[in-house]
């Protein structure tokens, strides 16, 4: 029960953080959605990566290091540690400009401009908001199932029982994040997010060393798994094919397409800010994930057999049978925290919500920004309720999202070159941008469609096996993916990507001179990077519509 | 510069891919597997290139780009 008492306590600290950010709030859509565009730079980072941080980097990162060992730190982490940063280095800072100089708030609003598209941008909204989604249903049963597995104790008659139940955690982390969000808006979600990592920086590491101590050490315990045959396999990569692991590197190019990255990005003061941020994530990161993937790693050997469905929860059962209740419950907040990454999810989606969709087609203009707010927070409700009724009613599917939201990274990273072609590529055009989208629809919808038809044609420890006879080694089916030639679906899908948007650029008419000049302004002195180069003053979100 | 610069984000792509230790479980002072300690050794190594962009590569222009905007306290 102390546990689950702790999270409480925790949860009621984070509405209250919110509802402070409220009464510090203003009227303003932009203080609303973007926090005023005034982060200062410690709170920007911290929220930036708190962001960042879904429940997949603790538990899920630690269930997979269970299977496969430490070379998960290699396959995500330290991929991260290098592309996101720099992503965030050369087209979060651009964002961030062009938000200033333009009133930018969502990714839609500027492709629209950019390119003098709208129904384009409807496109490409309605596919980031769809493949947003699954993250927001899978982070409500989260919240469920980790209130319901800290606070697991066993009755008299040796039965297994929840002082929380599934149904009654999900409604509650549902209710919280919700509420700090429709009173906070991004002002609130950053200070929680700033919280939450902080938070789990600090105890994740305390949990580290607790664990170790009681099971007599790092050294003697991987002195054992080395020593020990069926565990040392963890210590190495034996189990991660080279291509495979190599095509991991294109993943963390979805965190910029992330609306919520992109939209978060906008919420700096000062670019200055980013400095810190990308020198300093990557140090984060590997603060994260390497207690999770070592930890996971242990716990193969600590707890051998477990079944596929439960090695996510590696983590909550080593704190609770190597720590005491208080530190199991702190840490287990802590885990609560990466679940509840979907606040600045749902916000995002609000945001592009009522910016891309409610005040592009005249809503603001006709109602006024009080209204915009407004539609946004009942925006803010209305999905929250959605993904609570649908987690209840398809608990025992989580797998199905869980797979989506593995496809929705690829989607996102495949998008990438659409966004690096608006900032960069003058010659870029809106048919180029089309062309990229509905290919990264149909290469999504295509191989998870293949993922499911071909689920257990592979076995674990075999060799992969050929799905279509006909076409040779292009697409293998492993025990956990669909790839081709060996290289995972999301490399072909970005070079596909790229590819489609330059060619069909180049066949297509390029926008108008007037929209050239505006982001790619003529250079005032030589060596000056064209576009956002002219400092002018902060437009309003409206002048968005005016180019 | 720009082209050192480009040459050392395509250097770090590649080091990552260390497929010479794919399969050594020896531990590095005796607590850390070869294969993890390379990697946080590289997530360290990207602090540094992200530190060396900062300095050579960061887009200037954008420094003085807008006013701030009216501060809450907090933030």
């Amino acid at each position: 029960m102390v546990p689950a008492l702790v999270v409480f306590g925790y949860l009621a600290i984070v509405l209250y953080i919110g509802i402070f950010a409220f009464r510090r709030g203003k009227t303003s859509g932009e203080d609303f959605f973007l926090a005023s565009r005034s982060l200062g730079p410690y709170i920007f980072l911290l929220s930036l990566f708190g962001t960042n941080m879904t429940a997949f980097a603790i538990l899920g990162s630690s269930g997979l290091s269970y299977k496969i060992g430490i070379g998960v730190f290699g396959l995500m982490a330290s991929s991260s540690c290098f592309v996101i940063p720099v992503t965030i280095f050369f087209i979060g800072t651009r964002l961030w400009g062009l938000g200033k100089k333009f009133g930018h708030m969502t990714q839609v609003q500027y492709f629209r401009d950019r390119w003098e598209c709208s129904e384009i941008g409807t496109v490409i909204f309605v596919l980031t908001a769809a493949m947003l989604v699954p993250y927001l249903i899978i982070g409500t049963m989260g919240g469920g199932e980790t209130l319901s597995s800290i606070s697991t104790y066993t009755d008299a008659g040796g039965q297994t029982r929840h002082w929380v139940s599934y149904e009654a955690g999900a409604g509650l982390v549902a209710v919280v994040v919700m509420s700090y969000v429709f009173f906070g808006g991004m002002r609130g979600t950053a200070w929680v997010n700033t919280f939450q990592t902080t938070l789990f920086l600090c105890f994740g590491a305390i949990a580290f060393f607790l664990i170790s101590q009681k099971l007599g050490g790092f050294g003697k315990i991987m002195t054992e798994m080395q020593n020990d045959p069926k565990s040392s396999v963890l210590l190495t990569r034996a189990r991660i094919p080279t291509e495979e692991f190599f095509s991991y590197m294109f993943i963390p190019l979805s965190s910029i397409m992330f609306p919520h990255i992109a939209i978060m990005c906008m919420t700096a003061e000062r670019v200055t800010h980013f400095k810190k941020t990308v020198i300093f994530y990557p140090l984060c990161i590997a603060a994260i994930w390497l207690p999770a993937v070592y930890i996971g790693t242990i716990g193969a050997h600590e707890f051998p057999g477990l079944k596929p469905g439960d090695t996510d929860d590696i983590i909550p059962r080593m704190l609770r049978e190597y720590t005491g209740p208080l530190v199991s419950g702190i840490l287990g907040a802590g885990i609560m925290a990466c679940v509840m990454a979907s606040d600045s999810q749902i916000l995002a989606l609000c945001t592009m919500f009522t910016e891309d969709v409610f005040a592009y087609y005249g809503g603001k203009d006709r109602f006024g920004e009080k209204a915009q707010v407004w539609t946004g927070r009942f925006f803010i409700v209305l999905v929250t309720v959605v993904a609570y009724v649908i987690a209840l009613a398809l608990k025992d599917k989580e797998g199905i999202f869980g797979l989506a939201i593995r496809f929705a990274f690829s989607g996102f990273a495949a998008m990438a070159p659409v966004m690096l072609a608006a900032l960069f590529w003058k010659r870029s055009t809106k048919y180029g941008a089309l062309a990229s989208t509905l290919w990264v629809m149909g290469t999504v919808a295509f191989t998870g469609w293949l993922h499911m038809a071909t689920e257990g044609l592979a076995k674990p420890g075999q060799p992969p096996v050929v799905i279509y006879e006909s076409l040779g080694n292009l697409f293998l089916r492993t025990p956990v993916n669909v790839t081709m030639y060996g290289f995972l679906p999301v490399m072909p899908m970005c070079i596909g990507s790229a590819i489609l948007m330059a060619v069909v650029s180049l066949l297509t008419r390029p926008p108008s001179r007037a929209t050239l000049d505006k982001y790619f302004p003529p250079r005032k002195e030589p060596g000056v990077p064209a576009a956002v180069s002219q400092a002018v003053p902060a437009a309003t979100p409206d002048g968005v519509k005016a180019g | 510069m720009k082209w050192l610069l480009f040459a050392l984000i395509v250097a770090m792509v590649a080091i990552h891919q260390d497929f010479w230790w794919w399969k050594d479980s020896r531990l590095v002072l005796g607590i850390l597997p070869v294969g993890l300690a390379y990697h946080v050794f590289y997530a360290l190594l990207c602090s540094a290139m992200m530190w060396l962009l900062v300095k050579t590569a960061w887009p200037k222009e954008l420094d003085e780009l807008a006013p701030p905007a009216p501060k809450n306290p907090g933030d």
